[in-house]
């Protein structure tokens, strides 16, 4: 058997990988084994994404009750749905509009939510997604610090709410 | 400072073995995923995309409010030697795939090692910060003060709904993967890790471990990180993952105290054993060397092994790697001269002084 990792060397030594109880096998030569016998920080979770990818539309699958057009194409970057389904990577921002109805489910499966809560860039006119999104949170805060009769503190957080509303309007 | 001392400089800020529960938790790191709006990500983008991203990455750097040019440099990958390439990815400073193909890459390196900043990888920008010992807080407030800084003139791809767009799907939303690296020899020698990987895996996370021909994870070191990017805040994932850890350092600590009261004699001895090899081994490969380190170094935090710091356990991690041992030796090495010269380093390294 030859090395997994170069295909040069004969493989001697078997390495199991776990990631989350699954296992995957692999044969490495001496040499790449002692390149690749370390864990790395920098190699992430590989998720079950391709899986997914895989099981969402095969073998012909249709999502919201129409046919997927594998056809068209990002006019940005020159994408088609196709070849995000062989890559696993979508070509540019835009893609995510023109490819918007069927990366929708695909998005709600793998990240359970499609609604985005955390930070947000301040520029581009979005002062007011980002006056929302911290609103979001000051009324979290202000639950939280009344539920702890913290009512100091609840009525500071108030009084930022009562400005940021304002500002809203 | 130039690049040849940042990379020749043995040992990292996250290799310092400080840090809140640094008996089990060696490192934490964050990492953003951010992107220009309107060019192509890097698996996509032409040359000329990809040159103006690294220039458009690199005036964006000098501008930085929150980067202070002396503490910080920005290298084309280009110009970096080989040997130094793989230092860095040794170093967790950079991904194996950032060396390949490096015409268009560049990457900025804070000197102390706690943040890089990666451009033209899986996406233009991909922002990180290192911390020894559990503090994921820490590792994400700079990353946010850094990505602050970069969004003064970068304009990011960025939907409403779907927030940071990310060349996968899997990292859109708030674009970060929170990392936290424990040793947990105790959980893994009972057989209860596999237990607490699937529980994990419950709470949305995700476990990574490897191991080789036996049955033990090489070196009992697991990483354990966030799966989903959207719809949660930083905080709420960081919070997250920061309370499953702490869980399973619980474990692990009763664990350790289980064994100490019922079957100290035989820990013992398989530590010293350990140690013995260790101090006297001549050729050793890096699995042997992990596994063995490993029981060093719960030694060292039983109490049962004195006059050798714990952090011998991640400063070895990084030194026994290949492209670590070529730098030391100055000279390219054969994969049984790597193990010759892994050996007598460690052997220098776990003296116990008298
Ligand atoms: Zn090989
Ligand atoms: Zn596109």
């Amino acid at each position: 058997m030859l090395c997994d990792a170069c295909g040069k060397r004969i493989a001697t030594v078997h390495v199991t990988k776990v990631i989350n109880n699954e296992k995957t096998e692999a044969h490495l030569c001496q040499e790449c084994a002692h390149e690749q016998g370390q864990m790395s920080f920098m190699t992430e979770p590989s998720s079950t994404f391709h899986n997914i990818l895989a099981g969402l539309f095969e073998p012909e699958t249709v999502i919201s009750g129409r046919p997927i057009r594998t056809r068209v194409r990002c006019e940005n970057c020159g994408l088609s749905f196709g070849d995000f389904r062989r890559l696993g990577h979508l070509g540019c921002n835009h893609c995510y509009e023109t490819f918007h109805q069927q990366l929708e489910p695909l998005i709600r499966r793998v990240q359970g939510s499609t609604r985005h809560t955390g930070k947000v860039p301040r520029i581009e006119g979005r002062e007011r997604l980002v006056r929302e999104r911290e609103l979001e949170r000051l009324r979290k805060e202000l639950a939280e610090a009344i539920a702890q009769e913290a009512y100091e503190r609840a009525a500071v957080i108030r009084d930022r709410i009562r400005e940021l509303e304002a500002e809203q309007d | 400072m130039s690049l040849g001392d940042i990379v020749k400089k043995m040992s990292s800020e996250w290799m310092k073995g400080t840090g809140p529960e640094n008996d089990i938790v060696i490192g934490s790191r964050v990492r953003l995923a951010r992107n220009i709006v309107g060019i192509p990500f890097p698996a996509v983008a032409g040359e000329d995309q990809l040159r103006q991203v690294v220039d458009l990455v690199a005036k964006a750097t000098e501008k930085n409010s929150r980067i202070n040019p002396e503490m910080y440099e920005f290298v084309r990958m280009q110009e970096v030697p080989l040997l130094e390439r793989q230092l860095l990815v040794e170093k967790h400073l950079i991904s194996p795939q950032h060396t390949e193909q490096v015409k268009y890459k560049a990457v900025v390196l804070r000197k102390d090692e706690a943040a890089s900043i990666m451009v033209n990888e899986e996406d233009h920008l991909r922002i990180q910060a290192l911390f020894p010992g559990l503090q994921l807080l820490n590792a994400w407030e700079l990353c946010n003060e850094i990505d602050d800084g970069y969004e003064e003139t970068l304009a990011y791809a960025f939907s409403d709904d779907w927030g940071y767009l990310t060349s996968c799907p899997t990292n859109v939303g708030t674009g970060m993967r929170a990392s936290i690296m424990v040793h947990l020899p105790v959980l893994a020698m009972t057989g209860q890790v596999q237990r607490m990987m699937g529980a994990v895996t419950q709470f949305g996370l995700a476990v990574r471990g490897l191991y080789g021909e036996g049955t033990e994870f090489l070196g009992n070191i697991f990483q354990l990180s966030n799966q989903v990017t959207l719809g949660h805040t930083e905080e709420e994932i960081i919070q997250h993952l920061t309370n499953v850890t702490q869980q399973i350092i619980n474990q692990e600590r009763a664990a350790r105290e289980h064994i100490l009261r019922r079957g100290k004699t035989q820990l013992e001895d398989r530590i010293w054993r350990s140690y013995g090899i260790l101090s006297h081994a001549r050729s050793i490969s890096t699995q042997e060397a992990m596994q063995l380190l490993s029981d060093v170094r719960l030694g060292i935090d039983l109490g049962l092994l004195r006059g050798i710091e714990g952090r011998i356990l991640q400063e070895l991690l990084v030194m026994i790697r290949p492209a670590h041992l070529q730098q030391m030796m100055g000279r390219e090495l054969s994969a049984p001269e790597r193990d010759v010269h892994r050996a007598a380093l460690i052997r220098e390294r776990i003296a116990i002084p008298r």
